[in-house]
């Protein structure tokens, strides 16, 4: 019992730091940072480095992560986050996922994925009080966070540079009207934040006592959800959070096994975000942000004619001939079908009601295991499944989501993020119903019309098939009245509230309809695969449908199309790696967000710069919706107040 | 409808904290239908939040809105629309991407019926995703009651883009991105007006216009009046608003220290100490009038933000 609460304050204090550092960004920067983890991770491989391979003492391995992984928070901050200052924050996270992806993956390629021992150094003394054994590493761990903490907190609040760094908290804008250099307090809060990540690598390392390069990940995943139930931007709340999921976690793995850590983390998650969306001790804000508007003001998607379309289906219908490709090519069509049908949920969830999905592995994982069961255990034929499988998605997922409609801000985003990852935790854990982490195989194979589909052309014309017909809905979806609705939130959800519409229930359609989509792609998935398993639906399968939705454009249907061509079937045909892939998926978004965030299928919209040149009085849409979404908080000198003002007097 | 003596708009001891400050403290008034009345003040004055109140767009700490015999306090923005009550905005908030009729469409939604079916249970929780499924379908079959109704629709901001003829009839495929600044906030009053509400609440119609652009929306606000609709317009252009209100109501401090027709507004003491505070009120009151003070450009510039002042 005790053991337990001492395990648990322990492993909750790496997460408090862990936490005090996003906490920091976010408060100076607005921005979540996904790549915080990463610096988790790369922290600790040095302090291993260090220690364990060099063998020098512990101190020299935590100084040695400290210097790396404040400069990488420093280049975090050059690379991901400064360049979109003013701009949608979804830009900043956005870029700040795509360096995680980048990080993760490149530690895994420098020190190879293994799990290896660390070797602190320390010798090996235990303390017995009152029944509690206390090792050594134990008090080092904890003299050194909250030394840690007391320092920080004296620092911000007495120290010079403390005070701008609250000082550009509380007010960015009025911050640099007096004189503080924000752009220098946003790199020390990086360099700071990322500083105490990678000391929280090494010593949850030393504490452990063994490390692996993969680990980064679901410790910053976690931190963000302590940073959230402390309440996203409180320092105080962030140490608070990491302490109650730490022992939240100890405890349930205590009585569960370690398959619950995840739902723990996430169901805890989601339980403060329904119950006390602003965490334990964060401010209630009224800070509306539109998630994508931004990426789509200055583009126009493209509209095909009908020859085109024919066309492009005339070329998706060759592999279908049987010989005109060899297997492995139409294997490859088979995935390109399966994540363009997955991708253009996000068609409808972003490219038409604005609204960012970073969990929709989730409905892909729900569809998927609902198909395997209505197929194997009910043994209904596939197509009645597949549409049934898609409706379960539906309605789980709008379920689950419903009660984030009311958050603001990053709350949505991370909303997401926490129900695509506990609903893949629900999979693993509920083994009478899911088969656990083996997951449910020998899924019948489909039978349509009396055709057993079989070989992988039949595979491709079935997938083929499914893609035409749901590109058709959300075809027809997007020209109706409906679509113009969602383009309304989409473009300015305040206006469109005030105009009547409830857009509380119109995004949570869209969710319902982005989950039907993907749950149907998802019972695809488990019909041609033959078995499905929870670690298949990870947070980074989420992420990789943002990514290709968002290279193709997530304003046309055939965005998503294009965007699965281009990543699933170009990596496939060059036959990469898998670190190397993931590492080219972060790549591609970092570049994409950098030099064109609304994708590859769309024209830019020459008018609107065009017409900014003219007349500075006229604020252009991106600056409008900016502005508008923030409340002023991030709106640049360029507003449309200033702007209106200048151009006039 | 409703007989001359019942007011429209019934607002009693409205009051919003934010934190520590108290933007609306106690604020009473009455619009009887057809009355044009305008809310004027210094700077944070609370007027902008008093229209955030009527709106929706902020929930009230106490008091009670009614429109009509509807009882709206606390009501969420867009079942407040569908009572009847549009809004502009301050800072001009049209859909970018989408073009004029689209915006104007938009602003229809309160009226339409064949897209959006079974209305009344979607204030239900749970029970409304019957409406929302069956709009989903019919969004993808396309019936022709939905046909009838798009072109009735269509015809309609034909109709609602006639009043800014000569600005906005030529630009109905234009993307709202590419209008200039007036023309924006001219779609956004379209948009508002394009649901026929029964009451018009304008914040700022004209900042950021030039004389000639606020001349004109003056021009049309008087057309709108003479057709009978209701409004509460904010703003700071006296000229504009000496001329179209039926009715004024000075705020500061979140509380209405005057009311009355523009005339006797224009000439109390309390109106000129709070725009100019007591010792220029004195000169104020021995020489000139409230507007030729006002209208000088030299202290105390009665703006909000600096978009309003450009005179």
């Amino acid at each position: 019992m005790f053991d337990l609460l001492i395990a648990g304050l322990i492993n909750g204090n790496a997460y408090a730091l862990v936490a005090l550092g996003l906490s920091l960004v976010i408060g100076v920067a607005n921005v979540v940072n996904f790549a915080h983890g990463s610096l988790f991770a790369v922290g600790a491989m040095v302090g291993w480095l260090v220690t364990s391979s060099l063998g020098m003492p512990l101190w020299l391995g935590a100084l040695a992560a400290i210097i790396v992984t404040a400069a990488l928070g420093w280049l975090i901050n050059l690379v991901a986050v400064r360049p979109f200052a003013g701009k949608a924050p979804i830009a900043a996270v956005l870029a700040t996922i795509a360096v995680m992806i980048i990080l993760d993956n490149l530690t895994q390629i420098v020190f190879g994925p293994e799990v290896r021992r660390f070797d602190s150094g320390l010798p090996d003394i235990t303390w017995q009080i009152g029944g509690i054994t206390l090792r050594l590493i134990d008090v080092v761990i904890l003299v050194t966070s909250v030394t840690l903490m007391l320092v920080l907190a004296g620092v911000l609040r007495c120290s010079k540079i403390g005070r701008a760094i609250r000082a550009t908290s509380q007010d960015r804008e009025a911050a640099a009207q007096m004189g503080v250099p924000v752009a220098r307090v946003q790199s020390i809060a990086f360099m700071v934040s990322a500083a105490l990540g990678g000391l929280a690598g090494v010593l949850v390392a030393a504490y452990f006592t063994t490390i692996a390069p993969t680990q980064g990940f679901q410790i910053g995943l976690a931190g963000i959800a302590a940073a959230a139930i402390g309440g996203l931007g409180s320092l105080l709340g962030a140490v608070i959070g990491g302490l109650v999921l730490g022992v939240a976690e100890a405890f349930g793995v205590g009585l569960w096994g370690d398959s619950a850590r995840q739902l723990i983390t996430f169901g805890a998650l989601l339980l403060v975000l329904w119950i006390r969306p602003e965490g334990i001790l964060g401010k209630k804000t009224v800070r509306r942000e539109p998630l994508t508007g931004t990426f789509f003001a200055q583009a126009r998607p493209v509209v095909m004619r009908r020859w085109q379309i024919a066309v492009l289906i005339a070329l998706a219908l060759i592999p279908t001939i049987p010989g005109v490709f060899d297997g492995y090519a139409v294997q490859i069509g088979v995935q390109i079908l399966a994540f363009a049908m997955i991708a253009l949920s996000m068609t409808v969830i972003g490219g038409a009601a604005g609204q960012l999905s970073l969990g929709q592995a989730g409905p892909v994982a729900l569809g998927a295991y609902a198909a395997a069961m209505l197929t194997k255990d009910a043994g209904l034929p596939f197509l009645v499944a597949a549409p049934l499988a898609g409706l379960v998605a539906a309605v789980l997922i709008a379920l689950l989501n419903a009660p984030s409609w009311k958050l603001s801000g990053h709350y949505p985003a991370i909303a997401t993020l926490a129900t695509g990852a506990a609903i893949s935790a629900v999979l693993l854990v509920a083994t009478p119903i899911t088969g656990g982490g083996s997951g449910i195989a020998q899924i019948p194979l489909p039978d349509i019309f009396g055709i057993q589909i079989s070989s992988t052309t039949q595979f491709y014309a079935l997938g083929l098939g499914i893609l035409l017909v749901l590109i058709l809905l959300v075809h027809r979806l997007g020209r109706s009245h409906l679509g113009l609705t969602w383009r309304a939130i989409r473009d300015d959800e305040v206006a469109a509230r005030s105009a009547g519409i409830a857009t509380p229930q119109y995004k949570s359609l869209a969710f319902g309809i982005g989950g039907f989509i993907a749950g149907v792609a998802g019972a695809f998935w488990a019909a041609q695969f033959g078995f499905v398993e929870p670690k298949i639906f990870n947070p980074n399968l989420s992420f990789q449908i943002v990514i290709i939705a968002v290279l193709g454009s997530m304003l046309r249907p055939f965005g998503a199309v294009l965007g699965s061509i281009v990543l699933v079937g170009g990596l496939e045909v060059f036959r990469v790696a898998s670190e190397t892939r993931l590492l080219i998926y972060g790549v591609v978004l970092l570049l994409l967000i950098w030099f064109r965030p609304q994708g590859i299928w769309t024209l830019p919209l020459p008018f609107a710069r065009l017409f900014r040149r003219k007349d500075a009085g006229t604020p252009v849409v991106a600056e409008q919706s900016a502005s508008a979404g923030l409340v002023g908080t991030l709106a640049g000198p360029g507003t449309d107040a200033a702007g209106g003002e200048g151009a006039r007097s | 409808m409703s007989i001359p003596s019942q007011p429209l708009l019934q607002v009693s001891d409205l009051a919003k904290s934010f934190g520590a400050l108290t933007a609306v403290d106690g604020v009473s008034f009455a619009i009887a239908p057809g009355e044009v009345v305008s809310i004027i003040g210094p700077n944070g004055s609370g007027k902008t939040t008093t229209i955030n109140l009527l709106s929706g767009e902020l929930r009230p700490d106490r008091g009670r809105i009614a429109i009509g015999e509807t009882v709206i306090t606390g009501r969420t923005p867009d079942a407040i629309a569908r009572a009847g009550i549009r809004r502009t905005f301050q800072n001009g908030r049209v859909f970018g991407n989408a073009t004029v009729e689209e915006n104007v469409l938009v602003g229809q939604t309160p009226l339409v019926r064949a897209s959006a079916p079974l209305a009344r249970i979607r204030t239900l929780p749970v029970l409304r995703w019957i409406a929302l499924i069956a709009e989903t379908v019919l969004a993808i079959v396309g019936t022709p009651a939905q046909r009838r109704e798009e072109a009735d629709l269509q015809a309609r901001v034909t109709t609602q883009l006639e009043r800014f003829a000569t600005r906005l009839t030529a630009r109905r495929n234009d993307p709202a991105a590419t209008l200039s600044y007036a023309n924006r906030r001219r779609t956004e009053i379209a948009r508002a007006l394009a649901s026929d509400p029964r009451l018009l609440l304008l914040d700022e119609p004209t900042a950021g216009m030039n004389v000639s652009e606020t001349k004109e929306v003056m021009h049309q606000l008087l057309d709108l009046k003479a057709q009978g609709q209701t409004m509460v317009v904010v703003e700071h252009k006296l000229e504009l608003v000496m001329t179209i209100s039926d009715r004024v109501i000075v705020m500061d401090g979140g509380r209405i220290i005057a009311e009355g027709t523009p005339h006797e507004v224009q000439n109390d003491p309390a109106v000129i100490e709070a725009y100019l505070g007591s010792r220029r009120a004195s000169v104020v009151a021995r020489t000139h009038h409230i507007e030729d003070v006002i209208g000088s450009p030299e202290p105390s510039d009665p703006t909000d933000d600096g978009q309003g002042g450009t005179r």
